[in-house]
């Protein structure tokens, strides 16, 4: 399957097709998501209005995490394969990463001002959130820091897959240690603690997410696998 | 030839994140105590009484509001509660705005100093459960006893 995407015309093609389905999905599942978080969803018990910051917050932060395991994995593929694929994906999933990181960041400190009575605490759940954002610019600072680009998405790559030890840290923060955020509320062992009402809307939001990041992924690979082309013409042209 | 440094690279990064994982795992369960961002009354009332805290020392402690603890002091403006973890409470005095969802019942965490068996407080921060739901199902469970106090807050 590795060498199958390895092709970057076949990656092309593929990308062509899904890439409007991509748009598609993002585009039904966000606006049905934000409507029902906005105007039908409930308030909470105990949060009221202030809970809606959820519907924002909490996908962000759910795909911070899924950026990063897909950086690191696609990282791996491209150290191990010389998968020249993968190492586009890679380059193009940190910078979208980055963004949902700094959202569910921002998002959360809005939301921890009115419920919780501050901006920011040093917690092990904000702290390593922190460090992921981090990670991602390092990786990208790391990515463009060499004159030669392969010795660059290298020791980005190995970046990458050792900060891939903060993600499981991140996730289980919340039970290892006291910390000021709560516990996970969907994606635990005894089911949601989430009354349905609420947890519709969420996840709405999280396919259109999901569905935003492929999207968003689909243009940039293709992007960076069209401006090697012109780069590999130049050459050639350069050369006579 | 070819193959062979594949599986090379691929054992050297799978031998590496397992370094890197149990190193990871040995710092973190080292420094446990400066990662958790509050302590339990019964953990407070514990280390002073082995002297392993001092009255000097900044510290946070972590609970929920006592039910009928919370009272003003003479002066109108200190509030005065217990947090408690169900085994041990502690008498917390705070002079200050309370965050919105601090009631009786609810988990806070209070940020301040222990001295003679009251921590006097220079922030107190709400904390909230994992629980969502609309006011009238909470409303409903409570009628019906179904409903379950937030015990387990650490």
């Amino acid at each position: 399957m590795f060498n199958y995407f390895a092709n970057p015309t076949r990656f092309l093609r593929l990308t062509s097709k899904l890439q409007p389905f991509a748009m598609i999905v993002t585009l039904i599942t966000m606006g049905a998501g934000l409507y029902y978080a906005l105007f039908q969803s409930p308030p909470d018990y105990q949060q009221s209005e202030t809970v809606r910051m959820m519907y924002v917050h909490v996908p962000a932060a759910w795909m911070a995490m899924f950026c990063y395991v897909t950086l690191a994995a696609s990282s791996a593929v491209a150290l191990i394969w010389r998968h020249m694929v993968a190492d586009i994906v890679a380059k193009s999933t940190a910078p979208i990463g980055a963004c949902f990181t700094f959202l569910a960041l921002a998002t959360g400190s809005l939301w921890g001002k009115p419920m919780w009575g501050t901006w920011w605490v040093w917690d092990a759940r904000l702290t390593s959130v922190l460090i992921l954002f981090f990670l991602y610019l390092g990786y990208m600072v790391l990515y463009n820091a060499f004159d030669e680009p392969t010795r660059g998405a290298r020791a980005a790559a190995i970046l990458a897959i050792v900060g891939v030890i903060n993600v499981p840290i991140i996730k289980f923060s919340v039970e290892w240690w006291n910390t000021l955020h709560q516990p996970a509320s969907v994606v635990k062992l005894d089911g949601p603690a989430i009354h349905p009402s609420m947890l519709t809307p969420l996840l709405l939001m999280a396919v259109g997410y999901t569905a935003f990041y492929f999207w968003v992924l689909f243009i940039r690979t293709r992007a960076e696998l069209n401006a090697n082309k012109v780069r590999a013409l130049r050459i050639r042209q350069a050369e006579g | 030839m070819a193959m062979k440094r594949k599986h090379r690279r691929l054992s050297f990064i799978a031998l590496g994140l397992l370094f890197l994982g149990s190193a990871a795992a040995l710092i973190l369960t080292a420094f446990e105590d400066n990662i958790v961002f509050f302590h339990s009354p019964t953990e407070i009332t514990e280390k002073f009484a082995k002297n392993e805290l001092k009255p000097t020392q900044r510290l946070r402690v972590g609970g929920l509001v006592e039910e009928g603890s919370v009272t003003k002091t003479a002066d109108g403006a200190t509030n005065r509660f217990k947090v408690t973890d169900l085994n041990k409470s502690i008498v917390v005095e705070f002079r200050g705005i309370l965050p919105d969802l601090f009631r009786e019942g609810q988990g806070i965490v209070a940020e301040g100093r222990y001295n003679n068996a009251v921590f006097i407080a220079t922030e107190v921060l709400a904390k909230h459960d994992e629980t969502y739901m609309p006011p009238e199902v909470a409303e409903a469970l409570k009628k019906s006893g179904q409903w379950k106090p937030a015990a387990k807050e650490k």
